[in-house]
């Protein structure tokens, strides 16, 4: 099991260093999350019903876009420096070490997300129970964000305007995440409960989990062939 | 140096047409077929429509818009779904035509998801007193519509055409996987915003004449995008296969021509 | 024959703006992409011929190119 396992937390580990070591690349992306949940009181008003009613919303969609933002980074450095092709030649399975990328990138992108957002939810005045099923779904949704994200980051490895094709052809595909996401902070507001829209985000997690890092793989080899 | 791959083969077999040497003449042939079938088949439909089928009882004549309306939404999302075929069989077989095809289905597909679009915006407003209801199927059609945009800049924007290839055919697949989880999603988020949303085509009594007139028009759509596509797989064929024999004697016979 | 009169046909009901609107718009589509394939496919033989023509032209291209021809 750990042999197996080897490569997954080598690549793990390697990735996490990487990431602590450009903190600040980390820290921009949390920041942009912060900034674009304080821009929507400007753009909406901020009257307090108003905010209470696109809170999840809006936090959801910040979230999507800082995933986004921050999504490039994912290959882009080892796609230079030729590590990808590296990791590739290896005997180990492309799936292991994709995962364990994926894994990394949202522990160091998404993870941050997930822990700012109630304090943000509170400048909205989202009442206190709300907050556990907005983490709770943002820490379900996140990663089938970045699984998602890695597939078209991918794709469009060290292409021309990678950035602006990267959000066409991944946004799309983030839409049912973006629904059950904030549909569970709505439903719960709502009185309805928020379950089903948790258990529809876990079972997107597990289907993601598990078709998602094969693509990748298989974008990754004819990127780098 | 290429001569021997391109070398005509005298099997018998549907799967000669898979070599784009023998799809290009076929192809070619085809074509006006194809267009004169949906020149036919869309006057009957349009001849059904607008002077068989009766004024709808609740909406008026404007529901006349469904013959293009419905042949255009059936369309574009039977086009997408031929695209992710032929984009799997590219993948598994490693035939250069699979993807070839489903690159030049694209524009097609997305022409029709935007006339889909377009025209149920333009039923809408006499009927829901706006232009965009956030419909689950409008809304569907729209992500629909995204995801053809992403899949032809995806294929442009790659240069080398065997990477454009496979990575079009993985984003296509992965786009079939999300098409019904994207539906049924924006279904349910319609369905608690907005209570029981408003459908287009559940018209109270739908008469034969007016389901027929639908049908032919989506017959006459399918044959027009087949014809429509092997105009453009032909083009496509010649600039892959500008290299080989077979190509530099068709540029003989057209030098000139064109 | 469900209209009374060609200027009945013409004004659907008063939905005429939406209904011709709706055709003319798929119509124009329909036509605009018919031209643009046709264009396509003669932009690619000119541009092919041309390459041709540039090819065996060019400095010892023109032996290679009839290397490649036979």
């Amino acid at each position: 099991m750990s042999r197996a396992l080897g490569p997954f937390t080598a690549v793990l580990g390697r990735d996490l260093l990487l990431a602590w070591r450009g903190r600040a690349d980390v820290l921009v992306t949390l920041a942009f999350f912060v900034v674009v949940v304080c821009l929507f009181p400007f753009g909406v008003g901020a009257e307090p019903n108003q905010l209470r009613a696109i809170a999840p919303g809006v936090l959801w969609v910040a979230a999507l876009l800082s995933t986004l933002l921050s999504l490039h980074r994912l290959f882009a450095q080892d796609h230079a420096d030729g590590t990808l092709e590296q990791l590739l030649l290896t005997p180990e399975p492309t799936v292991l070490w994709v995962v364990a990328k994926i894994c990394a990138h949202w522990i160091a992108t998404g993870l941050p997300l997930v822990v700012v957002a109630p304090g943000l939810a509170l400048l909205f005045d989202v009442e206190q129970g709300a907050l556990g099923v907005l983490i709770l779904s943002l820490a379900l949704g996140t990663p089938i964000l970045a699984l998602l994200g890695a597939v078209g980051a991918a794709l469009t490895l060290g292409l021309r305007g990678g950035g602006m094709l990267l959000a066409l052809l991944v946004l799309p595909l983030f839409v049912p995440v973006l629904i059950f996401g904030a549909g569970a902070v709505d439903a719960y507001l709502s009185g309805v409960g928020a379950q089903a829209h948790l258990l529809l985000l876990s079972g997107g997690l597990l289907a993601t989990l598990a078709l998602a890092p094969l693509a990748c793989a298989a974008a990754l080899r004819i990127a780098v062939e | 140096m290429m001569k021997d791959m391109h070398k005509p083969e005298r099997s018998k077999s549907l799967f000669r047409f898979a070599a784009p040497q023998m799809f290009y003449p076929l192809a070619g042939r085809l074509a006006p077929w194809f267009a004169g079938i949906a020149a036919i088949l869309a006057a009957i439909g349009l001849w059904l429509g607008f002077f068989v089928a009766p004024t709808d009882a609740t909406q008026g004549d404007v529901y006349r818009v469904i013959y293009i309306h419905v042949a255009a939404a059936w369309m574009s999302m039977f086009v997408y779904m031929v695209m992710a075929f032929w984009s799997f069989v590219g993948l598994v077989m490693n035939t250069r035509l699979s993807f070839i095809m489903s690159q030049a289905l694209a524009p097609t597909g997305a022409m029709f998801c935007f006339v889909a679009l377009l025209t149920g915006s333009l039923w809408g407003k006499p009927t829901w007193g706006a232009y965009w209801v956030w419909d689950a199927r409008l809304t569907s059609q729209l992500l629909l519509l995204f995801l053809y945009l992403g899949f032809m800049a995806l294929t442009r924007a790659i240069e080398d055409p065997r990477r454009a290839d496979k990575a079009g055919a993985i984003i296509a697949l992965v786009g079939a996987v999300n098409v019904p989880i994207i539906y049924f999603s924006v279904k349910w988020w319609n369905t608690l915003h907005q209570g029981a949303s408003v459908s287009l085509d559940k018209a109270p009594s739908m008469a034969t004449t007016m389901l027929t007139g639908m049908l032919v028009m989506a017959l006459a759509a399918w044959a027009y995008t087949i014809a429509v596509t092997f105009w453009r797989v032909r083009s496509l064929i010649l600039e892959r296969e500008r290299h080989t024999d077979w190509v530099a004697a068709e540029l003989n016979a057209l030098e000139g021509k064109i | 024959m469900q209209w009374e009169s060609w200027s009945a046909f013409w004004d659907m009901g008063g939905f005429a703006p939406f209904v011709w609107g709706s055709y003319g718009v798929t119509l124009l589509l329909v036509v605009g992409e018919l031209i643009l394939v046709v264009r396509r496919r003669r932009d690619t033989v000119r541009r092919l011929l041309r390459l041709r023509r540039a090819n065996a032209a060019g400095a010892g291209g023109r032996r290679a190119f009839e290397e490649i021809v036979e």
